[in-house]
């Protein structure tokens, strides 16, 4: 076989509301030891999970928001982000954290980690993966 | 691909990012609460009539059987499959994606 | 064809745990092979051995555990989601100081790097989920 095959997480779900945003993370993370072709995407209300500005102090819960901006770290750059989600959502890319990865064979140039996709494209992105979770 | 969804299309919006969402020549197969998307007559029946047109869509009949449906009540092109039958597509049409 | 499955929740709360083990069974009864089943999320409560569902009813964890053994199945459940939802083994319990340990002896806890190694390994990983 192969051995490397194109994993995408599936990211549809608000953080906070439910467990599975900060458990997805926790798939993320562990799975990036894996050196597989891995990206994630956020669809729905899962857009809701890189909202810039979260702060959990008064729901006593934990901010995990930060995680998202360590992706780029653990050589995790392709956050695809579907535009009809943000736009029925009254959100643009302005509204969201400001994800970046560094580029180490170009002298370390951050690069932006979110791709913003129309609902066409990242079908075709999805039809080419090998495994996909959904959370 | 297959795409699979278990929401009914009445509470969550897993069926409408499915379609909107899945790449023509992929299979979407209906299970669990679903299945009542499968049904005639319903409001979005129209859309799912129409993504027919360039997937292939299944319906559990299990699920179908145990909420009371008759299979006479599908729309038109939607093809019933048991279990195994869920197995066989998984086999057949690649990667699996759950709209959970 | 090789397959993983993932539960990503309780049983009795979800049908998804009854969709996950009718799947399964019927991949196994068609002589697929099944890698793993993993469960995470709420999923981790199908491990439980305590629980007492009504005479009627089905008991989803002995389903499994009896699927498992005739077919030797490999049923994990998520350390780090089973610990946050109070589901020990013995080992588990001893280590954390707990009393008590509820996971059935059909299921074993391991590491999420399992679900990731049974979607490399398998041909399918099939997600059942809410």
């Amino acid at each position: 076989m192969s051995d490397i095959k194109k994993f995408m997480y599936v990211n549809r779900k608000a953080p906070y509301g439910t467990v599975y945003a900060l458990e997805s993370l926790e798939v993320v993370l562990i799975g990036a030891a894996f050196d597989q072709d891995v990206s994630l995407a956020f669809v729905d209300d899962g857009v809701y999970q890189i909202m810039e500005g979260q702060d959990t102090t008064g729901i006593g819960m934990k901010n995990f928001s930060a995680t998202y901006r360590a992706l780029g770290d653990y050589e995790i750059t392709k956050l695809y982000v579907e535009k009809e989600s943000l736009e029925a959502r009254g959100l643009s890319v302005e509204d969201l954290m400001e994800l970046t990865w560094e580029d180490e064979d170009e002298d370390y140039e951050e690069k932006p980690s979110i791709i913003l996709v129309s609902s066409a494209e990242l079908a075709e992105v999805m039809a080419g993966q090998d495994v996909v979770l959904s959370f | 691909m297959l795409h699979t969804v278990n929401k009914s299309p009445f509470e969550r919006n897993s069926l409408e990012s499915c379609l909107r969402l899945s790449a023509a020549g992929s299979a979407i197969l209906l299970f669990e609460d679903a299945v009542v998307g499968a049904v005639q007559g319903t409001k979005i029946a129209d859309a799912v009539s129409a993504a027919l047109s360039d997937r292939e869509i299944y319906v559990l009949g299990p699920d179908l059987a145990a909420r009371g449906f008759d299979q006479s009540k599908l729309i038109d092109g939607i093809q019933v499959v048991d279990y195994g039958g869920f197995v066989d597509l998984s086999v057949d049409k690649g990667t699996v994606q759950a709209w959970v | 064809m090789k397959f993983t499955i993932q539960v990503n929740e309780g049983p009795y709360q979800h049908q998804t745990a009854d969709s996950a083990y009718q799947f399964t069974k019927a991949a196994l009864e068609k002589g697929h092979e099944v890698f793993r089943v993993f469960f995470y999320h709420d999923g981790v409560n199908n491990a439980t051995r305590l629980g007492l569902p009504p005479q009627d009813d089905r008991n989803i964890t002995k389903l499994w555990a009896d699927l498992a053994e005739k077919y030797k199945l490999d049923l994990v459940v998520c350390v780090a989601a089973a610990q946050r939802r109070g589901m020990l083994d013995e080992n588990e319990a001893k280590r954390n100081g707990k009393d008590s340990h509820n996971i059935h002896p059909a299921f074993r806890i391991s590491g999420l790097g399992q679900l990731i190694e049974g979607g490399i390994q398998a041909d399918r990983l099939v997600v059942f989920g809410d």
